[in-house]
């Protein structure tokens, strides 16, 4: 240090404000200080909390299935989007059918939801991911609902079932939950995956090639009749009932599905997936989707993706459902937890590798 | 060009300038983006990919022009050690420029993700393997903050040369010397 020039407590001052202020901005940015902000690992705590802690699965839609097939588009969904996946031509898929909650040992009788995700991939690189229900509609329409509802369901050690007298103060608060259970209370639950019809959930804005935007909900539509299951006696289905079928049924041929693409109405809701859009609208058969073989999830390829519904080809985005958001991040935070947890035999692999050995 | 000796070469002064803006941008991004399951995420995630690639194309621009045309000397007075440290920290943050962005390419290369930066499609860099994934994922976080406490340090040295020491290092990239030969006034 030279001498002759003065230590200037000012100067001083100011490296020292600027040390300190980036740090504090850095973690006001991170969500350290300030007020709490819900984050991707906050709603797979809560799924955790809910279905118990699976190292090496999805922290929901814990048992799946890995399926693969194509999807054959007809061309007329480029009516609405100018995704390459919708032009006429026939593109490879990779999918998953799975059941709601964290528990990858459930039995198939007591999860409500019925799950399809899918990985469509086109010549281009660009790729499709879905991630489906076979409710048209969702119980909540934001994540701070979402954690709330899984709070509220976990599961009674001693009942099995979510405790009433915490569902009674969360559906007090959350009104928008009676359209769902109303909804669910009347449908026929699917006795196979093969015969249900999986919805988008949220809607998606889609633009065509002349730059002009709609919003849009999709669905596959089954080419099997559907049947449902006896809802009275769910608990006497065999544990790995679905997944079973579904391993027979491909073993005979191929499952199929039509992609119905439905246009909203001037006033439809975009941003609450708790919104049913009803009545007649402009709806586009964009092509047939083909399953030619199912796979256990030990060695099958849907294992180790994320279907991220927000990852999306040119000529579909984001809508303002915040679910959409929301779901990206916590299967993110999912796919982090569980991809360092290493692989784990599923249900289906495990009953499976019994039936071998006898 | 007639560059005065003392002052580092006018376009590497601008990319570090404009350089030092993206990634300080990309660190609020980035802890931002995985603090929140909002809104905001999806648009902090479209931003962070894009301005990744940005800066790994841009300090392979920078790093070759950086070699070729050299740094200032620094001053005389400076004890060794310093000098060490202050060689040491910017060869740490010119490794960080580079590292950070590939480890991210390679990072969504081994999950299985696409990565596709404001509509163009990369190609993925590494196989598509979990455990990886899991590796990297891990070390892009750790980088990050290593990384940004080395940009603190340079930032608290750079000002220690300009207000305290004022022996023209800072000026070297900033405004640069007056004429090719003259001393710091």
């Amino acid at each position: 240090m030279p001498p002759t020039k003065p230590m200037s407590f000012g100067a001083l001052a100011v490296i020292g404000a600027v040390a300190l202020a980036l740090p504090l901005g850095l973690a006001w940015a991170g969500g350290l200080i300030g007020p709490h902000r819900i984050n991707g690992g906050d709603v797979t705590a809560a799924l955790e909390d809910n279905g118990g802690l699976h190292p090496g699965y999805r922290r929901a839609h814990a048992k799946g299935l890995c399926f693969s097939g194509s999807f054959e588009a007809n061309g007329n969904g480029t009516a609405l989007s100018r995704a390459s996946a919708l032009r006429a031509g026939t593109y490879p898929v990779i999918g998953r059918f799975s059941l709601a909650g964290g528990n990858p040992l459930a039995g198939d009788g007591r999860n409500v939801f019925h799950a399809m995700a899918l990985r469509l991939r086109t010549p281009d690189g660009h790729e499709w991911r879905m991630a489906m229900d076979h409710t048209p509609i969702f119980p909540v329409a934001d994540v701070a609902s979402f954690i709330a509802l899984q709070r509220a369901t976990k599961p009674d050690p001693k009942t099995g079932k979510p405790d009433p007298a915490a569902m009674k103060p969360f559906l007090a608060q959350h009104p928008e939950v009676k359209a769902f259970q109303t909804y669910i209370a009347a449908a026929i639950l699917p006795d196979s995956f093969a015969n249900a019809t999986y919805y988008s959930i949220s809607a998606f804005r889609f633009t065509d090639a002349a730059g002009t935007t709609r919003f849009v909900r999709w669905q596959f539509d089954p080419e099997a009749p559907l049947s449902g299951l006896d809802k009275k006696h769910l608990d006497a289905l065999p544990r790995d009932a679905l997944f079973q079928e579904m391993i027979a049924r491909t073993a005979k041929g191929p499952s199929r599905w039509h992609l119905k693409l439905v246009v909203a109405n001037p006033g439809d809701v975009t941003d609450k997936a708790t919104v049913a859009w009803t009545g007649a609208h402009r709806t586009v058969d964009a092509g047939v989707l083909t399953l030619t073989s199912v796979q256990p999830e030990e060695n099958g390829a849907c294992r180790d993706l994320n279907f991220d519904p927000t990852i999306l080809p040119p000529g579909i985005s984001l809508s303002d459902d915040p679910l959409l958001g929301a779901r990206s991040k916590t299967y993110s935070s999912s796919f982090n937890r569980r991809a360092g947890e290493g692989v784990h035999p599923s249900a289906a692999g495990q009953d499976l590798a019994k039936e071998k050995g006898q | 060009m007639s560059r005065n000796p003392q002052d580092f070469h006018p376009l590497l002064r601008l990319l570090h300038w404009l350089m030092a803006l993206m990634v300080l941008a990309m660190m609020f991004i980035g802890v931002g983006m995985v603090s929140t399951a909002g809104p905001l995420y999806p648009a902090l995630l479209a931003l962070h990919r894009p301005v990744g690639i940005a800066i790994l194309v841009l300090v392979l621009i920078r790093l070759p022009l950086r070699l070729a045309t050299g740094a200032p000397p620094l001053p005389e007075d400076l004890a060794p050690a310093q000098k060490l440290v202050a060689k040491a920290s910017h060869v740490l943050l010119y490794a960080s420029m580079v590292g950070m962005p590939l480890i991210g390419w390679a990072m969504l290369s081994a999950g299985g993700y696409p990565v596709v930066v404001s509509g163009l499609v990369l190609p993925p860099i590494l196989p598509h393997d979990l455990q990886i994934y899991a590796l990297l994922r891990w070390a892009h976080t750790v980088i990050a903050l290593l990384f940004f406490a080395l940009v603190l340090l340079h930032l608290s040295a750079a000002l220690f040369h300009g207000l305290i020491r004022r022996d023209g290092v800072l000026r070297s990239m900033t405004s640069g010397h007056r004429r090719a030969g003259r001393a710091d006034p």
